[in-house]
């Protein structure tokens, strides 16, 4: 599926704004985009393996957060967006 | 008060528009606009609603005119390089629309004296350049009651949402607490296409008008995020969490702070240097 990677994750991907990666659920889509991205689940996960707090990731616009979370199942049709906070103004 | 024949002929475009009209022009120039940060996104906004015809529009910033901002702070000229932003606002404002009534405020928003200068006003619009700021204008828009026009922008990405306190989902709602330093960089660390300043800027203004006109559908519980480079827009579905810091259930702030960002954890310090914004949004 598609993964959109915002602008300050792309140091990780090459500078790609989307990626393709699979997965069942969203933790384990996750730990295939850690496999091709080193680095990329430190940033989106803490060192309990919780979601960050300043970080949203979003199934076709939906906040995982209102659904299962990590545990929401993804399917190779949904976009995956990872939404962080920007402050330049 | 009615309109003189020159303000008749000055606002036309705008009175001639049936949502508009005589009586939204005049609710224009009844409203108090807040400006939070005289950059970036400040300057199209500050412009835009001076054209307009806002009324009072306080503008908050305790910066100078620095070389780095002209390139997309477009109320600041060359020759205001080293003058205060406010002061160079002001005269720009000033000039384009003697209607409109300037508060300038040469200082930098704070936990001290926020709900003051914001009870002050009607809407207040984000403009600021840096996460504590922004978590500040959050929370003091959320305690003086005061609608927000939140925005932000980054290299080629911007994003923008409306929040109206208590009733549609505010910045902590989405993003509970700013990310650690040198996680999410600033303009000044990765940079940022002039012209998305101005858009994102503008997009900001047409909400406040909106807020101002009670018309339309605001950008609330969705946030716009435009990509420059691709020239995409996208809309995510945003709600109030129950479990907000702020506005939520259980909030676990009661008052006004400054959120400074934590340190960031030795295992990342792969990614940009933690800088502080140059305050120049």
């Amino acid at each position: 599926m598609k993964v959109r990677i915002p602008t300050p994750l792309r140091k990780l991907t090459d500078g790609q704004g989307e990626v393709l990666a699979e997965g069942k659920d969203v933790a384990d889509l996750i730990e295939a985009l850690e496999r091709t991205y080193p680095g990329i689940k430190g940033r989106l996960c803490d060192e309990q393996g919780a979601l960050r707090r300043f970080v949203n990731i979003y199934i076709n616009e939906e906040d995982i957060r209102f659904h299962e979370g990590l545990q929401t199942p993804v399917k190779s049709s949904d976009e995956v967006s990872i939404i962080p906070a920007i402050a330049g103004g | 008060m009615a309109f003189t024949e020159e303000q008749l002929v000055r606002y036309s475009r705008h009175i001639i528009l049936s949502e508009v009209g005589g009586k939204g022009q005049k609710k224009i120039g009844d409203a108090k606009v807040l400006i939070v940060g005289a950059g970036g996104l400040g300057a199209p906004l500050a412009l835009y609603l001076a054209a307009a015809g806002v009324g009072t529009l306080g503008i908050a910033d305790a910066d100078v005119v620095d070389l780095t901002n002209l390139q997309r702070q477009i109320i600041h000229h060359t020759a205001d390089v080293g003058q205060s932003k406010v002061k160079s606002a002001t005269d720009k404002v000033g000039a384009l629309n003697p209607d409109v009534k300037v508060i300038p405020y040469q200082k930098y928003i704070n936990p001290g004296n926020a709900l003051q200068i914001f009870g002050e006003y009607d809407v207040i619009v984000d403009g600021t350049d840096n996460f504590p700021a922004k978590f500040l204008i959050n929370d003091a828009a959320f305690f003086a009651n005061k609608p927000l026009v939140h925005g932000g922008i980054l290299r080629f990405e911007g994003q923008l949402f409306t929040i109206v306190p208590k009733e549609s989902a505010c910045y902590r709602c989405v993003f509970p607490a700013p990310p650690p330093l040198g996680v999410v960089p600033s303009c000044q660390e990765a940079g940022v296409l002039g012209a998305l300043a101005g858009f994102i800027g503008t997009l900001q203004g047409t909400e406040v008008l909106k807020l101002i006109l009670g018309i339309g559908s605001l950008l609330t519980n969705r946030i716009l995020n435009y990509s420059a480079l691709t020239t995409r827009f996208r809309e995510i579905k945003i709600q109030r969490n129950p479990d907000c810091p702020l506005c939520g259930t259980k909030p676990s702030i009661e008052k006004l702070e400054m959120q400074e960002q934590p340190e960031q954890p030795v295992c990342h310090l792969d990614t940009v240097a933690a800088a502080k914004g140059d305050g120049t949004p």
